[in-house]
Protein backbone atom coordinates (compact mmCIF):
# COMPACT_ATOMS: atom_id res chain seq x y z
CA UNK A 1 0.00 0.00 0.00
CA UNK A 2 1.13 3.64 -0.64
CA UNK A 3 1.41 5.95 2.32
CA UNK A 4 1.21 9.76 1.80
CA UNK A 5 4.83 10.82 2.48
CA UNK A 6 5.90 14.53 3.42
CA UNK A 7 8.92 15.48 1.91
CA UNK A 8 11.08 18.41 3.68
CA UNK A 9 14.02 20.21 2.98
CA UNK A 10 17.53 19.19 5.58
CA UNK A 11 20.04 22.00 5.25
CA UNK A 12 21.83 21.88 1.38
CA UNK A 13 21.96 18.52 0.57
CA UNK A 14 19.40 16.39 1.86
CA UNK A 15 16.00 15.86 2.14
CA UNK A 16 13.68 14.28 4.53
CA UNK A 17 10.75 11.84 3.52
CA UNK A 18 8.69 10.98 6.65
CA UNK A 19 5.64 8.62 7.29
CA UNK A 20 3.08 9.03 9.55
CA UNK A 21 4.41 9.19 13.17
CA UNK A 22 3.80 6.06 14.48
CA UNK A 23 5.85 2.55 14.46
CA UNK A 24 4.69 0.38 12.51
CA UNK A 25 5.72 -2.86 10.91
CA UNK A 26 3.80 -1.67 7.78
CA UNK A 27 5.39 1.40 7.42
CA UNK A 28 9.00 -0.73 8.25
CA UNK A 29 8.21 -2.54 5.20
CA UNK A 30 7.69 0.40 2.90
CA UNK A 31 10.58 2.15 3.76
CA UNK A 32 12.91 -0.64 3.10
CA UNK A 33 11.26 -1.25 -0.12
CA UNK A 34 11.43 2.67 -1.06
CA UNK A 35 15.25 2.80 -0.49
CA UNK A 36 15.65 -0.52 -2.59
CA UNK A 37 13.69 1.48 -5.30
CA UNK A 38 15.57 4.16 -4.92
CA UNK A 39 19.70 2.50 -5.26
CA UNK A 40 17.55 0.78 -7.82
CA UNK A 41 17.63 3.91 -9.25
CA UNK A 42 20.83 4.88 -10.01
CA UNK A 43 20.66 8.39 -9.38
CA UNK A 44 24.10 9.75 -9.29
CA UNK A 45 24.42 12.06 -7.10
CA UNK A 46 23.02 10.39 -4.21
CA UNK A 47 25.64 9.48 -1.27
CA UNK A 48 23.74 7.39 1.10
CA UNK A 49 20.13 6.64 3.17
CA UNK A 50 19.71 6.62 6.72
CA UNK A 51 16.40 5.39 7.42
CA UNK A 52 14.72 5.32 10.82
CA UNK A 53 11.46 4.54 12.18
CA UNK A 54 9.18 6.34 9.95
CA UNK A 55 11.89 9.13 8.35
CA UNK A 56 14.13 8.11 5.19
CA UNK A 57 17.10 11.48 5.12
CA UNK A 58 18.03 11.15 1.22
CA UNK A 59 21.65 12.23 1.54
CA UNK A 60 23.06 13.54 -1.57
CA UNK A 61 26.74 14.97 -3.02
CA UNK A 62 25.72 18.08 -4.32
CA UNK A 63 23.41 20.99 -3.07
CA UNK A 64 19.82 20.52 -3.85
CA UNK A 65 19.22 23.51 -5.44
CA UNK A 66 15.49 22.95 -7.24
CA UNK A 67 14.03 21.11 -3.53
CA UNK A 68 10.59 21.24 -5.91
CA UNK A 69 12.01 19.07 -8.96
CA UNK A 70 14.06 16.44 -6.50
CA UNK A 71 11.31 15.65 -4.85
CA UNK A 72 8.88 15.19 -7.66
CA UNK A 73 11.58 12.72 -9.23
CA UNK A 74 11.51 10.96 -5.40
CA UNK A 75 8.24 10.55 -5.16
CA UNK A 76 7.43 9.01 -8.82
CA UNK A 77 10.09 6.43 -7.59
CA UNK A 78 7.97 5.68 -5.02
CA UNK A 79 4.99 5.46 -6.69
CA UNK A 80 6.44 3.24 -9.60
CA UNK A 81 4.30 0.05 -9.52
CA UNK A 82 6.66 -2.43 -10.72
CA UNK A 83 8.56 -5.32 -8.64
CA UNK A 84 8.03 -5.38 -5.02
CA UNK A 85 12.07 -6.06 -3.92
CA UNK A 86 11.81 -9.23 -1.92
CA UNK A 87 14.98 -9.51 0.35
CA UNK A 88 15.06 -12.46 2.80
CA UNK A 89 14.85 -11.19 6.18
CA UNK A 90 16.61 -13.09 8.75
CA UNK A 91 15.70 -13.87 12.70
CA UNK A 92 18.66 -14.25 14.64
CA UNK A 93 19.00 -16.04 17.92
CA UNK A 94 21.48 -13.96 20.76
CA UNK A 95 22.65 -15.71 23.30
CA UNK A 96 22.73 -13.45 26.81
CA UNK A 97 24.04 -14.35 30.02
CA UNK A 98 21.28 -12.88 32.79
CA UNK A 99 23.50 -13.57 35.70
CA UNK A 100 23.96 -11.17 38.44
CA UNK A 101 27.14 -10.45 37.57
CA UNK A 102 26.18 -8.59 34.61
CA UNK A 103 22.33 -7.80 35.40
CA UNK A 104 22.94 -4.61 37.49
CA UNK A 105 19.61 -3.39 37.28
CA UNK A 106 17.60 -6.77 37.49
CA UNK A 107 16.96 -6.26 41.05
CA UNK A 108 15.53 -3.30 40.75
CA UNK A 109 13.14 -4.13 37.89
CA UNK A 110 11.88 -7.48 39.70
CA UNK A 111 11.14 -5.39 42.80
CA UNK A 112 9.49 -2.78 40.92
CA UNK A 113 7.32 -4.86 38.98
CA UNK A 114 6.97 -7.45 41.29
CA UNK A 115 8.50 -9.75 39.06
CA UNK A 116 11.00 -12.82 39.67
CA UNK A 117 14.17 -12.37 37.67
CA UNK A 118 12.98 -15.77 35.65
CA UNK A 119 9.25 -14.33 35.01
CA UNK A 120 11.91 -11.23 33.50
CA UNK A 121 14.18 -13.06 31.64
CA UNK A 122 11.34 -15.53 30.14
CA UNK A 123 9.67 -12.10 28.81
CA UNK A 124 12.53 -11.17 27.44
CA UNK A 125 13.08 -13.98 25.56
CA UNK A 126 9.86 -15.20 24.61
CA UNK A 127 9.81 -11.68 22.17
CA UNK A 128 10.60 -11.81 18.98
CA UNK A 129 12.15 -8.00 18.31
CA UNK A 130 11.85 -6.63 14.92
CA UNK A 131 15.20 -5.03 14.25
CA UNK A 132 13.63 -0.84 12.68
CA UNK A 133 17.06 0.54 11.82
CA UNK A 134 20.70 0.82 13.20
CA UNK A 135 21.75 4.66 14.69
CA UNK A 136 22.86 6.20 18.01
CA UNK A 137 26.06 4.33 17.35
CA UNK A 138 28.04 1.77 15.45
CA UNK A 139 26.35 -0.87 15.60
CA UNK A 140 23.51 -0.56 17.79
CA UNK A 141 19.89 -2.18 16.89
CA UNK A 142 16.44 0.17 17.33
CA UNK A 143 14.52 -3.26 18.23
CA UNK A 144 10.46 -2.96 18.64
CA UNK A 145 8.60 -5.64 20.44
CA UNK A 146 9.30 -5.07 23.94
CA UNK A 147 6.48 -6.71 26.30
CA UNK A 148 4.58 -4.16 27.46
CA UNK A 149 5.08 -5.72 31.21
CA UNK A 150 8.43 -5.18 31.05
CA UNK A 151 8.50 -1.19 30.17
CA UNK A 152 10.34 0.69 32.71
CA UNK A 153 11.56 4.41 32.74
CA UNK A 154 15.15 5.03 32.14
CA UNK A 155 17.38 6.09 34.83
CA UNK A 156 17.49 9.32 35.83
CA UNK A 157 21.37 9.47 36.20
CA UNK A 158 23.16 7.96 32.96
CA UNK A 159 25.94 5.80 33.77
CA UNK A 160 29.02 7.14 32.94
CA UNK A 161 30.30 3.88 31.25
CA UNK A 162 28.44 1.17 30.47
CA UNK A 163 29.95 -1.83 29.63
CA UNK A 164 30.56 -3.58 25.56
CA UNK A 165 27.29 -6.06 24.94
CA UNK A 166 25.11 -4.79 27.84
CA UNK A 167 21.54 -5.88 26.97
CA UNK A 168 19.14 -3.17 28.28
CA UNK A 169 15.91 -2.13 28.73
CA UNK A 170 14.80 1.65 28.24
CA UNK A 171 11.40 2.88 28.31
CA UNK A 172 9.69 0.55 25.69
CA UNK A 173 12.54 -0.16 24.28
CA UNK A 174 15.20 -2.56 24.72
CA UNK A 175 18.74 -2.81 23.31
CA UNK A 176 22.34 -4.03 23.30
CA UNK A 177 24.92 -1.74 24.06
CA UNK A 178 28.00 -2.63 20.94
CA UNK A 179 30.35 -0.80 22.67
CA UNK A 180 31.27 1.05 25.99
CA UNK A 181 29.80 3.76 26.51
CA UNK A 182 27.48 6.71 28.69
CA UNK A 183 24.21 5.18 28.82
CA UNK A 184 20.88 5.78 30.78
CA UNK A 185 19.22 2.38 30.45
CA UNK A 186 18.46 -0.38 32.63
CA UNK A 187 20.63 -3.05 32.35
CA UNK A 188 19.66 -7.05 32.88
CA UNK A 189 22.13 -9.13 31.06
CA UNK A 190 24.83 -9.10 28.69
CA UNK A 191 25.65 -10.82 24.92
CA UNK A 192 29.19 -12.09 24.17
CA UNK A 193 28.38 -11.21 20.38
CA UNK A 194 29.76 -8.59 18.57
CA UNK A 195 27.60 -6.21 17.38
CA UNK A 196 29.67 -3.99 15.15
CA UNK A 197 33.30 -5.47 13.15
CA UNK A 198 34.89 -2.43 11.79
CA UNK A 199 37.18 -4.77 9.78
CA UNK A 200 33.93 -6.11 7.67
CA UNK A 201 32.53 -4.96 4.61
CA UNK A 202 28.68 -5.21 6.07
CA UNK A 203 29.69 -4.18 9.39
CA UNK A 204 26.55 -5.23 11.68
CA UNK A 205 25.49 -8.78 10.83
CA UNK A 206 21.91 -7.24 11.10
CA UNK A 207 19.80 -4.75 8.86
CA UNK A 208 16.53 -3.05 9.10
CA UNK A 209 13.44 -5.81 8.48
CA UNK A 210 15.53 -8.65 10.29
CA UNK A 211 14.30 -10.46 13.51
CA UNK A 212 16.45 -11.34 16.44
CA UNK A 213 15.19 -13.28 19.36
CA UNK A 214 17.31 -13.79 23.03
CA UNK A 215 18.01 -17.07 24.52
CA UNK A 216 19.63 -17.30 28.46
CA UNK A 217 22.89 -18.86 28.64
CA UNK A 218 24.81 -19.38 31.97
CA UNK A 219 28.25 -17.14 32.78
CA UNK A 220 30.54 -20.43 32.06
CA UNK A 221 28.82 -20.43 28.56
CA UNK A 222 29.32 -16.47 28.19
CA UNK A 223 32.96 -16.66 28.75
CA UNK A 224 33.28 -19.91 26.22
CA UNK A 225 31.06 -17.95 22.90
CA UNK A 226 33.36 -15.15 24.18
CA UNK A 227 36.12 -16.78 23.48
CA UNK A 228 35.22 -17.82 20.51
CA UNK A 229 33.86 -14.64 19.46
CA UNK A 230 37.54 -13.11 20.16
CA UNK A 231 39.05 -15.86 17.77
CA UNK A 232 36.80 -14.87 15.25
CA UNK A 233 35.36 -18.35 14.45
CA UNK A 234 31.85 -18.20 16.50
CA UNK A 235 29.00 -18.29 13.90
CA UNK A 236 25.44 -16.53 15.29
CA UNK A 237 22.87 -18.74 14.31
CA UNK A 238 20.18 -17.53 11.83
CA UNK A 239 17.02 -18.66 10.16
CA UNK A 240 15.54 -16.81 6.81
CA UNK A 241 11.62 -15.95 7.71
CA UNK A 242 9.36 -15.68 5.71
CA UNK A 243 6.53 -12.40 5.79
CA UNK B 1 57.71 9.60 10.02
CA UNK B 2 56.86 11.99 12.60
CA UNK B 3 57.66 11.17 16.01
CA UNK B 4 54.91 12.81 18.73
CA UNK B 5 57.01 14.45 21.44
CA UNK B 6 54.31 15.74 23.53
CA UNK B 7 50.29 15.43 22.19
CA UNK B 8 48.84 18.34 22.82
CA UNK B 9 45.43 18.99 24.34
CA UNK B 10 43.60 17.14 21.68
CA UNK B 11 44.78 16.42 18.61
CA UNK B 12 43.77 13.71 15.76
CA UNK B 13 44.21 12.78 12.45
CA UNK B 14 41.38 13.33 10.22
CA UNK B 15 40.30 13.78 7.03
CA UNK B 16 36.69 14.48 4.89
CA UNK B 17 35.16 11.45 7.00
CA UNK B 18 33.42 8.27 6.14
CA UNK B 19 30.53 8.70 4.33
CA UNK B 20 28.20 5.28 3.12
CA UNK B 21 27.83 3.60 6.69
CA UNK B 22 25.10 5.94 7.90
CA UNK B 23 22.90 3.07 7.90
CA UNK B 24 25.42 1.01 10.21
CA UNK B 25 25.42 3.91 12.72
CA UNK B 26 28.96 4.99 11.83
CA UNK B 27 29.17 8.26 12.60
CA UNK B 28 31.10 10.69 9.99
CA UNK B 29 34.05 12.57 11.42
CA UNK B 30 36.54 14.05 9.54
CA UNK B 31 37.79 17.78 9.58
CA UNK B 32 35.77 20.20 12.48
CA UNK B 33 36.80 23.08 10.15
CA UNK B 34 36.82 21.57 6.01
CA UNK B 35 37.85 25.35 4.91
CA UNK B 36 41.25 25.38 6.77
CA UNK B 37 42.11 21.70 6.33
CA UNK B 38 41.45 22.35 2.81
CA UNK B 39 43.52 25.00 2.39
CA UNK B 40 46.23 23.52 4.12
CA UNK B 41 46.13 20.51 1.81
CA UNK B 42 45.83 22.87 -1.49
CA UNK B 43 49.09 24.90 -0.56
CA UNK B 44 50.55 21.66 -0.77
CA UNK B 45 49.24 20.34 -3.72
CA UNK B 46 47.18 17.43 -2.05
CA UNK B 47 43.76 16.53 -2.32
CA UNK B 48 41.89 18.76 -0.62
CA UNK B 49 40.68 15.67 1.71
CA UNK B 50 44.06 14.11 2.08
CA UNK B 51 44.47 13.34 5.56
CA UNK B 52 45.57 16.09 7.81
CA UNK B 53 46.82 16.40 12.33
CA UNK B 54 43.34 18.63 13.92
CA UNK B 55 44.94 20.28 16.66
CA UNK B 56 42.59 21.58 19.19
CA UNK B 57 43.35 24.76 21.84
CA UNK B 58 46.85 23.23 22.75
CA UNK B 59 49.10 22.40 20.00
CA UNK B 60 51.55 19.16 20.28
CA UNK B 61 55.21 19.09 20.15
CA UNK B 62 56.39 17.13 16.86
CA UNK B 63 59.63 15.92 15.42
CA UNK B 64 60.04 14.92 12.40
CA UNK B 65 61.72 12.06 11.14
CA UNK B 66 61.70 12.38 7.09
CA UNK B 67 62.52 15.42 4.91
CA UNK B 68 59.04 16.63 3.40
CA UNK B 69 56.74 20.08 3.43
CA UNK B 70 54.48 21.26 5.52
CA UNK B 71 51.63 23.88 5.77
CA UNK B 72 49.75 24.92 8.56
CA UNK B 73 46.27 26.71 8.37
CA UNK B 74 43.11 27.37 10.94
CA UNK B 75 43.80 28.73 14.28
CA UNK B 76 46.86 30.92 14.80
CA UNK B 77 48.89 28.95 17.62
CA UNK B 78 52.10 30.60 17.69
CA UNK B 79 53.42 27.74 15.71
CA UNK B 80 57.51 27.05 16.02
CA UNK B 81 59.89 25.39 13.94
CA UNK B 82 63.33 24.74 16.35
CA UNK B 83 61.33 27.01 18.67
CA UNK B 84 62.06 30.02 15.18
CA UNK B 85 58.23 31.09 14.75
CA UNK B 86 56.74 29.89 11.33
CA UNK B 87 53.58 31.59 9.18
CA UNK B 88 50.47 30.17 8.48
CA UNK B 89 49.35 29.52 5.37
CA UNK B 90 52.90 28.96 3.74
CA UNK B 91 54.67 26.13 2.63
CA UNK B 92 57.14 25.18 4.64
CA UNK B 93 60.39 22.72 4.16
CA UNK B 94 61.43 21.12 7.36
CA UNK B 95 64.48 18.35 7.76
CA UNK B 96 64.55 15.36 9.97
CA UNK B 97 65.14 16.00 13.52
CA UNK B 98 62.94 19.59 12.87
CA UNK B 99 60.78 19.91 16.14
CA UNK B 100 57.22 21.34 15.30
CA UNK B 101 56.33 23.31 18.43
CA UNK B 102 53.23 25.72 19.47
CA UNK B 103 52.70 28.49 21.87
CA UNK B 104 49.71 30.80 22.98
CA UNK B 105 46.45 30.85 20.71
CA UNK B 106 45.77 33.92 19.11
CA UNK B 107 42.85 33.26 16.89
CA UNK B 108 40.24 30.40 16.29
CA UNK B 109 40.61 27.27 18.61
CA UNK B 110 41.58 24.38 15.72
CA UNK B 111 44.44 24.45 13.47
CA UNK B 112 45.32 22.01 10.59
CA UNK B 113 48.79 20.45 9.86
CA UNK B 114 49.31 18.95 5.94
CA UNK B 115 51.91 17.44 5.08
CA UNK B 116 53.08 16.41 1.42
CA UNK B 117 51.12 13.49 0.48
CA UNK B 118 49.21 13.53 3.69
CA UNK B 119 49.20 11.46 6.75
CA UNK B 120 49.54 7.51 5.94
CA UNK B 121 48.20 6.52 9.03
CA UNK B 122 45.64 3.30 9.06
CA UNK B 123 42.23 3.58 6.59
CA UNK B 124 39.05 2.11 7.89
CA UNK B 125 35.87 2.06 6.01
CA UNK B 126 37.23 4.52 3.73
CA UNK B 127 38.53 6.94 6.15
CA UNK B 128 41.45 7.66 8.38
CA UNK B 129 39.55 9.66 10.64
CA UNK B 130 40.32 8.92 14.29
CA UNK B 131 36.94 8.09 16.43
CA UNK B 132 36.90 5.26 19.09
CA UNK B 133 36.22 1.71 18.29
CA UNK B 134 35.91 2.29 14.64
CA UNK B 135 39.82 3.03 14.39
CA UNK B 136 42.68 1.71 16.32
CA UNK B 137 43.55 4.56 18.26
CA UNK B 138 41.22 8.20 18.69
CA UNK B 139 43.94 10.29 19.95
CA UNK B 140 47.26 11.29 19.35
CA UNK B 141 49.63 9.79 22.30
CA UNK B 142 52.94 10.53 23.64
CA UNK B 143 55.55 8.78 21.95
CA UNK B 144 53.50 7.66 18.98
CA UNK B 145 55.15 7.81 15.28
CA UNK B 146 52.91 8.63 12.81
CA UNK B 147 53.99 7.44 9.03
CA UNK B 148 54.58 10.05 5.89
CA UNK B 149 55.91 10.54 2.73
CA UNK B 150 59.25 11.21 2.65
CA UNK B 151 59.42 13.91 0.18
CA UNK B 152 62.86 16.52 -0.54
CA UNK B 153 61.39 18.37 -3.73
CA UNK B 154 57.97 20.09 -4.00
CA UNK B 155 56.19 18.98 -6.26
CA UNK B 156 52.93 21.25 -5.38
CA UNK B 157 51.59 23.36 -7.64
CA UNK B 158 53.12 27.14 -6.01
CA UNK B 159 50.43 29.21 -4.00
CA UNK B 160 49.91 31.75 -6.69
CA UNK B 161 46.70 30.36 -7.22
CA UNK B 162 45.86 30.01 -3.81
CA UNK B 163 43.04 32.51 -2.60
CA UNK B 164 43.33 32.56 1.54
CA UNK B 165 41.13 34.29 3.53
CA UNK B 166 41.07 33.62 7.19
CA UNK B 167 38.42 36.24 8.41
CA UNK B 168 35.65 33.47 8.65
CA UNK B 169 37.14 32.52 11.80
CA UNK B 170 37.03 35.34 13.81
CA UNK B 171 32.95 35.59 12.52
CA UNK B 172 30.42 35.40 14.38
CA UNK B 173 27.87 34.71 12.19
CA UNK B 174 26.21 31.68 11.44
CA UNK B 175 24.27 30.93 8.55
CA UNK B 176 21.58 28.74 8.88
CA UNK B 177 18.70 26.45 7.10
CA UNK B 178 15.49 25.94 8.95
CA UNK B 179 15.34 22.93 10.40
CA UNK B 180 12.78 19.95 9.63
CA UNK B 181 11.00 20.39 13.15
CA UNK B 182 11.36 24.36 12.84
CA UNK B 183 7.71 25.08 11.99
CA UNK B 184 6.63 23.57 15.44
CA UNK B 185 8.08 26.33 16.96
CA UNK B 186 6.27 29.90 17.88
CA UNK B 187 6.54 32.70 15.82
CA UNK B 188 8.23 34.26 19.19
CA UNK B 189 10.39 31.52 19.58
CA UNK B 190 11.81 31.34 16.21
CA UNK B 191 12.20 35.72 16.57
CA UNK B 192 14.25 34.70 19.67
CA UNK B 193 16.12 32.25 17.74
CA UNK B 194 17.50 35.37 15.62
CA UNK B 195 17.60 37.97 17.43
CA UNK B 196 19.38 36.66 20.18
CA UNK B 197 23.15 36.37 21.02
CA UNK B 198 23.77 33.26 21.87
CA UNK B 199 26.69 31.65 24.07
CA UNK B 200 29.40 28.47 23.45
CA UNK B 201 28.90 26.68 26.70
CA UNK B 202 31.83 24.32 28.33
CA UNK B 203 30.68 21.12 26.79
CA UNK B 204 31.54 21.77 23.18
CA UNK B 205 33.75 19.43 21.57
CA UNK B 206 33.75 17.23 18.32
CA UNK B 207 30.83 15.65 18.83
CA UNK B 208 28.69 18.91 20.07
CA UNK B 209 28.81 22.39 21.18
CA UNK B 210 26.15 22.95 23.81
CA UNK B 211 25.24 26.46 24.10
CA UNK B 212 24.37 28.55 27.50
CA UNK B 213 21.06 30.39 26.12
CA UNK B 214 18.26 28.44 26.78
CA UNK B 215 14.64 28.28 24.66
CA UNK B 216 11.75 27.15 26.88
CA UNK B 217 9.46 25.50 24.65
CA UNK B 218 7.23 22.77 24.86
CA UNK B 219 7.93 20.80 21.51
CA UNK B 220 7.19 16.99 22.18
CA UNK B 221 10.42 14.91 22.02
CA UNK B 222 10.58 12.66 18.24
CA UNK B 223 10.04 9.58 17.08
CA UNK B 224 13.95 8.83 16.80
CA UNK B 225 15.24 10.24 13.56
CA UNK B 226 18.43 10.75 11.26
CA UNK B 227 20.63 14.02 12.21
CA UNK B 228 23.42 15.14 10.79
CA UNK B 229 26.81 17.35 11.64
CA UNK B 230 25.30 21.08 12.06
CA UNK B 231 21.59 19.59 12.94
CA UNK B 232 20.59 22.20 16.19
CA UNK B 233 18.56 20.06 18.57
CA UNK B 234 16.61 21.38 21.46
CA UNK B 235 15.94 19.63 24.48
CA UNK B 236 13.11 19.38 26.92
CA UNK B 237 14.74 21.70 29.02
CA UNK B 238 15.60 24.72 26.44
CA UNK B 239 19.29 23.47 25.44
CA UNK B 240 20.18 24.40 22.03
CA UNK B 241 22.84 21.41 21.18
CA UNK B 242 24.71 21.85 17.69
CA UNK B 243 25.95 18.85 16.35
CA UNK B 244 29.28 18.17 15.30
CA UNK B 245 31.40 15.97 13.05
CA UNK B 246 31.51 13.34 15.77
CA UNK B 247 27.79 13.24 16.49
CA UNK B 248 25.68 10.52 16.83
CA UNK B 249 23.75 9.67 13.35
CA UNK B 250 19.89 9.84 14.87
CA UNK B 251 18.51 11.86 17.71
CA UNK B 252 15.21 12.45 19.34
CA UNK B 253 14.85 15.83 19.70
CA UNK B 254 13.37 18.42 18.20
CA UNK B 255 15.95 19.65 15.12
CA UNK B 256 15.02 23.56 14.62
CA UNK B 257 17.78 24.92 13.01
CA UNK B 258 20.69 23.11 10.29
CA UNK B 259 23.92 24.92 10.14
CA UNK B 260 25.17 25.82 6.09
CA UNK B 261 27.79 23.44 5.73
CA UNK B 262 30.31 26.64 5.93
CA UNK B 263 29.23 27.67 9.20
CA UNK B 264 30.50 24.62 10.84
CA UNK B 265 33.59 25.75 9.81
CA UNK B 266 33.30 28.98 11.80
CA UNK B 267 31.43 27.42 14.70
CA UNK B 268 34.66 24.80 14.72
CA UNK B 269 37.01 27.73 15.47
CA UNK B 270 34.60 29.01 18.94
CA UNK B 271 35.64 27.61 21.84
CA UNK B 272 34.09 28.13 25.91
CA UNK B 273 32.60 31.57 26.37
CA UNK B 274 32.91 33.06 22.46
CA UNK B 275 29.60 34.31 21.39
CA UNK B 276 27.33 33.42 17.94
CA UNK B 277 24.48 35.01 16.40
CA UNK B 278 22.38 32.72 14.16
CA UNK B 279 20.90 34.58 10.48
CA UNK B 280 18.18 32.45 8.68
CA UNK B 281 18.81 31.46 4.77
CA UNK B 282 15.99 31.37 3.69
CA UNK B 283 16.43 29.24 0.42
CA UNK B 284 14.35 26.35 1.41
Amino acid sequence: MAFKLTYKPYGERAILVEWTQVIDGDILKDIINFKQKIKNSHIKSLVELKSAYNSLLIIYNKCVNDFEAETTIIDKIYSKEIDFYKTDSLLWRIPVCYHDEFGLDMELISKGKKLSKEDIIKLHTQAIYTVYFIGFLPGFLYLGGLDKTLHVSRKSTPRLQIEKGAVAIGGNQTGVYPNASPGGWNIIGNSPINFFDASKDQPCFAKSGDRIQFYPISLKEHHDIKTLVDAKVYQIESEVIDD
Amino acid sequence: MIKVLKPGFYSTIQDFGRSGFQEFGVPYSGVMDKKAAALANALLGNNENDAVLEITMMGPTLQFKSQTYIAISGADMSAKINNQAIQLNKIISVKPDDVLSFGKLITGFRSYLAVSGGFKTETVMNSKSMYQNITKQFILRKNDEIAILESSKFDGIQNASVKIDSSYISSKTIEVFKGTEFDCLSKNQQDILFSKDFTISKDNNRMAYQLNETLSNNLKPIITSAVLPGTIQLTPSGKLIVLMRDCQTTGGYPRVLQLKESAISILAQKFTGNTISFKLNSKY
